[in-house]
């Protein structure tokens, strides 16, 4: 089966953690991952900035891993991501600010994207909340 | 055939980026020409309430883009009346007021469904 999957919520919600382990289950059984989304405080899950205490997981360097081992198609959207603050080399370069907390494998794009991978899937399936 | 999406908006419009970040899906959508419902339901009945002043809590106004739902093409739009009844709101001209056997109806008719 096609999963377009959808995140809204940051590394540290306990979500994002399920998400990924349902991605982690979804390819592990066979199916096929057409995107993923990251939405609202989603963008937090790909920023590279998080530093997770050593005793705790990182899900954001999980999630890195992830789509980079499996080149997935990893889409964070850009106007949500742009209001968080998560911005990547161009995005600093053109809004002139110091930091930059988001690279590859992840890709800033619109909201068409999600809709286009929301066709293209059997199933999307969103993650939010706690 | 283009599937079907339903967008649930369940937070009020003062309550942080939300409603605004599910009225974009659905108006992104409008733009592609797909088949889109927006439910308002919980406190994002909140989005309807007339006489709304945004400007009081230093918010932009979020009625002007409800407004334009109808330019791109989104028609199918509905409120939950169980959650403006719990919040003294009377159903606006602007969505279908559902109850909660037609919400269920609503849901299963979508293919698929995004609630924020």
């Amino acid at each position: 089966m096609k999963f377009a999957i959808a995140l809204f919520s940051a590394a540290h919600a306990p979500s994002s953690r399920r998400a990924l382990l349902f991605a982690q289950a979804a390819l592990a059984g066979g199916h096929e991952i057409v995107r993923l989304f990251f939405y609202q405080d989603g963008v937090y899950s790909a920023a590279n900035s998080i530093v997770a205490p050593q005793d705790e997981q990182d899900i954001a360097r999980q999630w890195r891993e992830f789509v980079s081992q499996h080149q997935l198609d990893g889409v964070v959207c850009i106007a949500a991501a742009l209001r968080r603050g998560v911005l990547n080399a161009e995005e600093a370069t053109r809004y002139q600010r110091s930091a930059v907390n988001l690279e590859a494998p992840w890709a800033l794009s619109g909201l068409g994207q999600l809709h286009d991978a929301a066709q293209a899937a059997d199933r999307l399936i969103c993650f939010g909340g706690p | 055939m283009s599937k079907s999406l339903l967008v649930i908006s369940r937070q009020a419009p003062w309550s942080g980026p939300s409603a605004r970040e599910a009225l974009d899906i659905v108006l992104a959508g409008g733009a592609f020409d797909l088949p889109i419902g927006l439910l308002f339901m919980d406190d994002g009945v909140f989005q309807l309430a007339p006489g709304q002043d945004a400007k009081a809590v230093q918010q932009k106004d979020l009625s002007a883009n409800l407004q334009a739902l109808g330019l791109f093409g989104i028609d199918d739009v509905f409120a939950c009346s169980h959650s403006l009844t719990e919040r003294g709101l009377t159903p606006p001209a602007s969505a279908q007021p559902m109850d909660s056997a037609a919400i269920s109806q609503l849901i299963d008719r979508y293919d698929q469904v995004i609630t924020l």
